[in-house]
């Protein structure tokens, strides 16, 4: 039974997080927050590439060189193609390929 | 029309695809091995969606945690979507019957790729942001039920396909760039990551970092609002 509760805090604790923005301004969203919503998501992009590269250690093993390749690929072929699906299976298929078979 | 708003979700989420399956599994695996089977894998992967709050999860649950601890902890790890969803609220102010599904379900991921607004040519909007987050929570499900019932008995090496996420992140941040003429928030979003990880540590500094990222393009507004 704790489990249940547990796994039910867990649920309704999120979905208040996500919700209670909406609830706040349920009549109309004050231009402040408009505002944010134009500069916040590069902000918070940046924010998560950081965030899934913050383990790479530059100093043992292979100093992050697969990562720095396989981010690279990433964005050279975004710049280039400008399509999210090209860029994001070829940066992973790089990097599966450089960790499994190179380095 | 129909068809197409689903079709164009479904290749949108395609690189989400991997990723949350092996994610998933990841997950699955974990809680098998706290003892716990595939309709407990299945509905936590339903009822919470969160990645790493569902990791998480799986030792609160084994160590039988109090719902105080347990709602603490939930804070801690999720506060981030409240961000989240400030900067959708706009965009998804019209989505009328999709619209608290779409609350829910907004991951990083799916934050990622559609927190800039922008649908394909031809869709409708709403609807195929409703599809995307839906595509990209079944894959999620399926993860963490597949790992729950084959374990680590995957057919073929896996390693380094968590890779995708990164990816994926790499990507939406790169297109954004091209986008957007002022650099200005992403650079503060990548500076003030960057301080508050050197400051706070790997364990919890994303929600100082949102803190400090929302107060300088608070502070210098005028900055944020040109040419954007």
């Amino acid at each position: 039974m704790t489990t249940v509760y547990i796994i039910a805090t867990m649920s309704l604790t999120t979905l208040v997080i996500r919700f209670l923005p909406f609830f706040v301004f349920k009549k109309k969203t004050p231009e402040y927050i408009t505002y944010l919503g134009d500069v916040l998501p590069p902000a918070i992009i940046g924010m998560l590439v950081i965030y899934c590269l913050k383990d790479i250690d530059f100093s043992v093993k292979y100093f992050g060189i697969p990562e720095l390749i396989a981010v690279a690929v990433v964005i050279a072929l975004q710049v280039w193609k400008r399509n999210p699906l090209i860029s994001i299976l070829s940066g992973t298929v790089a990097y599966m390929l450089l960790i499994q078979l190179v380095f | 029309m129909k068809n197409k708003t689903i079709r164009q979700a479904f290749i949108t989420s395609i690189p989400v695809l991997a990723g949350y399956i092996f994610l998933g599994i990841g997950f699955g695996i974990l809680l098998r091995k706290a003892g716990y089977g595939v309709l407990w894998a299945a509905s936590m992967s339903i009822v919470i969606y969160g990645g790493s709050m569902q990791y998480v999860g799986v030792g609160l649950i084994a160590s039988g945690a109090s719902v105080i601890n347990t709602l603490i902890t939930t804070v801690m790890v999720n506060g981030r979507h409240l961000f989240y969803s400030i900067s959708v609220m706009n965009k998804y102010k019209d989505a009328g019957k999709y619209k608290p599904y779409m609350i829910f379900a907004l991951t990083d991921e799916t934050y990622s790729i559609l927190s800039d607004g922008k649908v394909p040519d031809g869709v409708e909007p709403d609807r195929y942001r409703f599809y995307v987050s839906l595509f990209n929570h079944s894959y999620w499900i399926a993860g963490g039920i597949i790992g729950n019932i084959i374990g680590n008995f995957l057919p073929f090496s896996s390693a380094g396909v968590e890779f995708s996420m990164t990816a994926l992140f790499v990507a939406s941040f790169t297109e954004q760039w091209l986008t957007n003429k002022n650099h200005f928030p992403a650079v503060t979003g990548l500076l003030s990551t960057i301080i508050c990880l050197l400051v706070f540590g790997t364990e919890f500094f994303l929600i100082p970092a949102l803190l400090l990222m929302t107060l300088v393009l608070t502070v210098f507004r005028k900055r944020g609002v040109e040419k954007i």
